[in-house]
């Protein structure tokens, strides 16, 4: 194991998959020369030439279609969202054309693209460069859906998603970039997608998260843990497909869970967990799902309201208590 | 409105030589196979064996049959959603695009596109694509491919002239000038997006004119003449296979239907349509082949007889074909297939 940062371990499977695979090539906003606008690309210039890790002009929707169209002629592409807020102005072509592409011509196209970048909130970016964009993507059947939380995780997960012949939303965090984990050393390190992690075993309640939320649920279960309440962490690592086989395991043991994420609540994450679990596990559960997320309100600016909006270790405890029926 | 205003009885003199008495032969016998075709379709539809929505080419035919003639086997077509024609010439046969179009699985995408989606990636046939102007990107993605692997092969890229005012198009032919790909942008300009007209919606109505904003070279092209649209497409295409350089081509056409089956077209006078019959592409070709002496009126009514022919036989096909398996809805989602079991009175709430 090697300690690195979230950042360098993206940087290592971008560099990996690319010297692996000829086909595979990076292309977005600032990825080459700035050597990436939070130097996830850093040195990849270098090392592979304009050709394969390319400058884009700032046109989110044609470079998305323009990297779907070299999927289904046979390339293998990385498309980097410099913020997923922008992947907005591309959503008609990720979803009615990579998504999509498949099925509607009878599976004569595959189209292997990874739309990658920062996803959700970060610090005082007020409410156009906040947005959450997980549910949206996991709503749309052809798409796969992948959220790591740790250096190692990311890792892992780009590698299988670069590898994956399916079109993949590959969400990182900003704030998350810095964070320093250790990652394995194995030589081709790749994680598989569709299968959730326990971070932290327990077994007074789970709670269920991915990305960000993940530390917001990992520091909830610290605190808990001196006040004897034994949480399980449970990383989702991929949104879509859901790893439910894993997350029932975790149910089971349990019976009470929380989920936990960063975006608006109306058809989140939460509330498709929420009803997978009671539709499926209704037996086992011994308090309501409940679920942890922003305020219902676009991110204001102020340093004192976006904290308020934010969820926070602080929150899951209170929401850990609530279905535990403890005050 | 440019070339179609004169009455001309026969394609150009000089791009009938270039083209050839093989060629043109090749050229009416594909148009007329198109034409047939799409008039069967309109009979199909209107007696309920196909739904939803049907575009049809007809008096389009010379704009992808003159282009198409331009082409090797390893290039790459795409279109919108009039796109029976660009099928019929691309590696689809009138059986499997009647099927597609009856939701048969014999379709050329086995049911799952319709009449909006006709593929056959072997054959460099890319579709057949339903959102107005959001195909132009994955065109110039095929010409960065072609680029990335130096494979030598060109895109033709064909929309209407509705797709030019969505800003897909913009920013494709910047990144196509931008980076030198291979691409031919082909607008199928028949003066009516849905009931709205040119003149309603763009502020310049010389659409060729506007690649000079691309820094790409454009050009008008009478799209009722098939020896005109290869002559300008030809040429194109030359150009970008050895320079690397996309092109601009207006085709200034006329649809002869409405829009789609639902269009009684009250946005035109009869008068207009009646002109723009006078230089009916298929009749143009055939007084053309006939003048010349590259072809008799015994052969081209022979044709004739086959095209529709060719056009029954595939409405039978299809009639005659099944529609595909309950058990397969979840086949083509993911690479993997997704696996369903619908049984007989499933309520809602079972089927996740």
């Amino acid at each position: 194991m090697t300690t690195m940062s979230f950042r360098e371990a993206l940087n290592a499977a971008l560099d990996e998959e690319m010297a692996r695979d000829a086909k595979v090539f990076l292309m977005g906003e600032e990825v080459g020369q700035y050597q990436g606008a939070y130097k996830v690309s850093q040195g990849l210039l270098d090392k592979y030439g304009e050709d394969r890790v390319v400058d884009t002009p700032i046109t989110e929707l044609s470079f998305a279609g323009v990297g779907i169209g070299a999927a289904m002629v046979g390339l293998r592409p990385v498309i980097e969202m410099m913020t997923f807020n922008f992947s907005i102005l591309a959503l008609d072509q990720i979803i009615n054309n990579a998504a999509k592409m498949r099925l509607m011509s009878a599976g004569q196209y595959t189209v292997p693209i990874v739309f990658r970048g920062p996803n959700g909130p970060a610090h005082m970016l007020s409410a156009q460069h906040s947005q959450a964009t997980e549910n949206w993507y996991c709503n749309v059947p052809g798409l796969k859906v992948v959220a790591p939380s740790t250096p190692n995780d990311g890792k892992g997960l780009l590698k299988a998603a670069i590898r994956d012949d399916d079109p993949v939303i590959f969400l990182e965090a900003e704030l998350m970039y810095n964070m320093k984990g250790e990652v394995s050393d194995a030589e081709d390190y790749v994680l598989p997608l569709g299968k959730c992690h326990v971070k932290r075993e327990g077994t007074d309640v789970t709670l269920v998260s991915f990305s960000k939320g993940i530390h917001h649920a990992l520091g909830a279960a610290e605190e808990l843990a001196k006040d004897g309440v034994s949480a399980e962490v449970v990383d989702l690592r991929t949104l879509r497909p859901l790893d439910m086989e894993g997350l029932a395991r975790s149910v089971k043991k349990t019976n009470r869970v929380v989920t936990v994420e960063e975006g608006w609540p109306y058809g989140g994450i939460g509330a498709e967990l929420a009803y997978r679990i009671q539709h499926e596990l209704f037996d086992y559960l011994d308090a309501p799902v409940t679920r942890v997320t922003s305020l219902d309100v676009p991110m204001p600016y102020a340093e004192n309201l976006e904290e308020l909006v934010l969820p926070t270790p602080r929150d899951v405890i209170l929401a850990a208590n609530t279905v535990l029926y403890r005050s | 409105m440019g070339e179609t205003e004169t009455k001309q009885l026969f394609c150009d003199a000089a791009a009938t030589e270039a083209f050839g008495r093989d060629r043109l032969r090749e050229a009416f016998k594909q148009m007329i196979g198109i034409r047939r075709f799409e008039e069967r379709a309109a009979r199909e539809y209107a007696s309920g064996k196909i739904s939803g929505f049907c575009h049809l080419y007809i008096g389009q035919e010379a704009v992808a049959t003159g282009s198409l003639a331009a082409l090797e086997a390893k290039d790459h077509v795409i279109t919108a959603y009039r796109d029976h024609a660009h099928a019929l010439l691309r590696g689809c046969t009138p059986r499997d695009t009647m099927a597609e179009l009856f939701g048969k699985v014999t379709g050329n995408a086995r049911g799952r596109g319709g009449s909006m989606h006709m593929f056959a990636r072997e054959h460099g046939m890319h579709g057949g694509h339903g959102i107005v102007g959001a195909h132009i990107p994955l065109a110039t993605g095929f010409g960065w491919a072609s680029r990335y692997e130096k494979r030598g092969d060109v895109t033709l890229c064909f929309f209407g002239e509705g797709a030019l005012n969505q800003g897909a198009f913009y920013e494709s032919l910047n990144l196509a000038s931008l980076w030198h790909l291979p691409v031919v942008y082909i607008v199928e300009n028949n003066r009516y997006a849905m009931g709205t007209s040119l003149e309603r919606a763009s502020a310049v109505v010389d659409l060729y004119k506007k690649a000079e904003g691309f820094g790409m070279p454009g050009v008008a092209v009478d799209g009722m003449d098939v020896t005109k649209m290869w002559q300008a497409t030809q040429e194109a295409v030359d150009r970008a296979r050895t320079e690397m350089r996309p092109t601009f081509i207006e085709a200034r056409c006329y649809r002869y239907r409405g829009h789609s089956m639902s269009d009684p077209a009250k946005y035109r006078t009869k008068e207009e349509v009646a002109d723009y019959k006078q230089v009916d592409p298929v009749l143009l070709a055939e007084r053309t082949l006939h003048d010349r002496g590259w072809a008799t009126e015994e052969e081209t009514e022979a044709w004739d007889d086959e095209a529709r022919d060719a056009a029954a036989d595939a409405a039978d096909f299809a009639d005659g074909s099944p529609q595909p398996r309950l058990e397969d809805v979840g086949e083509y989602v993911y690479r993997t297939p997704l696996q369903w079991h619908p049984t007989e009175g499933t309520t809602p709430h079972h089927r996740d």
